[in-house]
């Protein structure tokens, strides 16, 4: 009899199982059948929770047993933009009472938009001996305090990544809580904290961990305490730069520079503050290995840019503000052939200076056919431009253009946006991720539906002209996983036409549009799945639903849910 | 002469010549420059104008500045920049440019560094060098020891108007503060220095 997938015996199963890496081949062979399942659960090692009220801790850990490393993510994206109020949820402290019961073994947690208590931290410290890795990404609710629990605990700990947190920064002392014993440190990320840390702590660290790989430091380390650490450390592949912002004194570029000279293994640059045209040369020296350059906080201009990227001829991936204006971005054009992808942050959201436009990321697209990953933000914008950009760079798999002025027409022409986009979804057949803004109407979801198949993520703000926008969106993209919607004219009739979506996206976010409790009292009546979930402003009259949240769930209505938060 | 520069940002040179007397003010226009390297022409800095110079960035003398309109700044969270971002990129330290009557260059000092106005003076002496902090009563004033010259710490503040510094609690002072100058004893005392264009003496 020809053996058939249920028949394998179970250790053959689990011993294939536990050498794959991926989450989606785990997802998919626990699906085969009953026995693969069984086999499958008991192996998995990594699991990423992407919606935290998706799945609760305890159907967690009594599916898979052998669990030693958790990604969770939490709030929707939207918070990111104050749009999500205080005290709305996403606490770890459950998924950690769980996880100190059914995995006292568990080695990385990796945590995005959550809130964190510091006695989180302290119980993360003290009730995991194996503890390796911490991540914190967006999170908020902690300060210094709960990272010198972490510092003082966890013995092996081999990765601390503290990145964008809403965090208390109490002050530097937490770093001086590392025991001299610990010598595992292979990340160590504080960019952005604000306040001083030890230099000797840091010091001493650096240079006892031989496997530090990763050093992000913040911007109160000045140019001579890097150069020191290079001089430790020049295995470094990721290096974080404190501040330039010093009297320079010519001799200690050539310090730094040595010391760059020294670490030929440097292939990410980050940090930058305050730095200047006469500050970069130190720099020059690993420039021509670098393959991510993040300027994202270095507010230079287009001839400092041009002097780096002159050198940095291997560069994939670039983050810079927009003071480098389009002359900058043609100097990426001109200098960067292996570039696959592009940020360009707004230096003063506010501020009306032109920053880039339409010619700068035609420039870009001319120059880089590689590209698949663009974020722009621009004060104006033009479908001729884009429509270019489609032509010369039809691989995107991330198109996040952002016209900062709500509803802006393309100015040359002053008409609609439409066919900007239309470009990009009709040529971009790989688009994974599509962030749409300008004046836009029906045409443009019209074309996204029509065309953007492979489409996962949507963000889409001050656009559309009625339902049909949202409806062609929910009918035509299959793939859909995430929508984010603000300030929209989409009701009522354009949530329910995504009914039979809702099941296999993650979630979908709608606020200040035109939908009411009505809608989604009905939505959740036809999806016993779902969490309809209404965020009451106050104010707000009662048919009115001016912040909808949306996700499949196995969980049921959440248990935590602050007053504010009605579920449907 | 120490051969720094710090951040300087260069002005659209003036085209209208100017003269007084038989001098032509271009010709003592102040120039920068490491000694040996051809000269930048810098235009003198106006009092009445205030240019809000960007610290650590480059000054894009071809952008239009608009005033923004208000209802943009009323919607929540838009542009989609996280507000980590937002404040990331304005300067961590409230940092001033420090200018000396005499002097070429200017310097920076990062005022939240300090806890107050002793610090501060100190501070200046560590910066120049050749200046030395002279106690006269309650008066903060510095020396160059050399030729006796005196020099009184004055501000810009929040409303363009200069302001000797030491009069108001320091916080008020750090809040407000856009810019120092240390101006030469004898032109704070007519209070002529204050209003005029400056003429920088060069001591190339």
């Amino acid at each position: 009899m020809d053996p058939t997938p249920s028949s394998l015996p179970e250790d053959f199963l689990k011993r294939t199982f536990s050498l794959l890496t991926s989450d989606t081949d785990h997802n998919s062979v626990s699906l085969v059948c009953k026995h693969w399942y069984t086999a499958e659960r008991l192996t998995r090692r990594h699991v990423s929770i992407r919606n935290c009220y998706s799945v609760s801790p305890e159907i967690l850990t009594a599916r898979f047993p052998a669990i030693r490393s958790v990604t969770l993510k939490g709030k929707p994206r939207f918070s990111d933009f104050n749009l999500v109020p205080d005290d709305w949820g996403a606490d770890v402290q459950p998924w950690l009472n769980a996880f100190a019961t059914a995995y006292p073994c568990l080695e990385e947690v990796r945590l995005k938009r959550m809130v964190v208590s510091d006695e989180s931290l302290e119980f993360l410290a003290l009730n995991f001996d194996e503890f390796k890795c911490l991540s914190l990404l967006s999170c908020e609710g902690f300060s210094t305090l709960g990272l010198e629990a972490i510092a003082t605990y966890c013995k092996n700990l081999t990765e601390l990544d503290i990145q964008e947190n809403g965090i208390d920064d109490l002050g530097g002392d937490w770093l001086s809580y590392f025991p001299e014993n610990l010598t595992s440190l292979e990340v160590l990320n504080f960019s952005t904290l604000t306040s001083e840390v030890s230099f000797d702590a840091l010091e001493s660290l650096v240079s006892r961990c031989k496997s530090l790989r990763v050093l992000k430091v913040n911007r109160k380390v000045n140019l001579e305490q890097l150069k020191r650490l290079l001089v430790l450390a020049p295995q470094l592949t990721e290096l974080g730069m404190g501040s330039f912002m010093e009297e320079l004194v010519s001799s200690s570029v050539n310090g730094l520079e040595e010391a760059f000279s020294k670490c030929g293994n440097l292939v990410t640059l980050s940090g930058f503050w305050d730095a200047t045209l006469l500050h970069l040369p130190a720099v020059y020296p690993v420039c021509g290995n670098l393959t991510f350059l993040n300027l994202s906080y270095a507010n230079i201009g287009p001839d400092e840019l041009e002097q780096i990227l002159a050198r940095s001829k291997r560069l994939v991936r670039l983050w810079v503000v927009d003071t480098v204006g389009d002359k900058g971005l043609e100097a990426v054009g001109s200098h960067c052939p292996l570039l696959e992808e592009l940020r360009v942050f707004p230096v003063d959201p506010f501020d009306q200076k032109l920053g880039v436009t339409d010619s700068g990321l035609v420039a870009v697209s001319k120059g880089c056919p590689k590209l698949h990953y663009i974020l722009y933000f621009c004060q104006r914008m033009t479908n001729a431009a884009v429509i270019t950009v489609a032509e010369n760079c039809p691989n995107f798999t991330h198109f996040r253009l952002c016209i900062m002025n709500p509803r802006e027409p393309d100015y040359l022409t002053n008409e609609p946006m439409d066919e900007a986009f239309g470009a990009i979804v009709k040529t971009c057949t790989k688009l994974q991720r599509l962030s749409v803004s300008g004046l836009l109407t029906d045409l443009a979801f019209e074309y996204i539906g029509k065309y953007a198949k492979n489409l996962e993520t949507l963000s889409v703000a001050f656009a559309g002209s009625s339902n049909l926008g949202m409806e062609y969106v929910m009918r035509g993209c299959p793939k859909l996983k995430r929508v984010e919607i603000r300030d929209c004219p989409f009701g009522d009739s354009a949530l329910l036409s995504g009914l039979t979506q809702y099941e296999s996206m993650r979630s979908l976010w709608m606020s200040d549009c035109n939908v009411t409790m009505d809608g989604c009292k009905k939505l959740a009546e036809e999806m016993s799945r779902l969490n309809v979930e209404v965020i009451k402003d106050e104010g707000d009259d009662d048919q009115v639903a001016s912040k909808v949240y949306v996700y499949q769930t196995v969980a049921g209505p959440r248990k935590d849910a602050p007053p504010f938060v009605v579920t449907l | 002469m120490s051969s720094e520069i710090s951040n300087i940002t260069s002005e659209p040179p003036n085209t209208d010549a100017v003269t007084v007397g038989s001098l032509n003010i271009n010709d003592t226009e102040l120039t920068l420059g490491l000694p040996g390297e051809s000269r930048k022409l810098v235009a003198k800095r106006r009092f009445s104008v205030i240019t809000d110079l960007k610290l650590g960035g480059n000054h894009r003398s071809d952008s239009i500045i608009t005033k923004n309109s208000p209802s943009k700044e009323q919607l929540v969270g838009w542009p989609p920049v996280r507000s980590y971002r937002k404040n990331m990129t304005k300067s961590d330290c409230k940092y001033v440019k420090v200018a000396v009557d005499g002097a070429p260059y200017l310097r920076k000092v990062g005022l939240e560094l300090y806890s107050g106005y002793q610090q501060l003076m100190c501070a200046f002496e560590d910066l120049f060098s050749c200046l030395a902090i002279k106690n006269v009563s309650n008066e903060m004033k510095l020396m160059d020891p050399v030729n006796g010259t005196e020099y009184v710490p004055t501000y810009e503040d929040k409303d363009g108007d200069w302001m000797l510094v030491g009069d108001v609690p320091w916080k008020m002072f750090v809040e407000s503060c856009k810019r120092i100058r240390l101006m030469k004893n004898s032109e704070a005392i007519n209070g002529s220095g204050m209003h005029n264009s400056q003429i920088f003496e060069t001591t190339f």
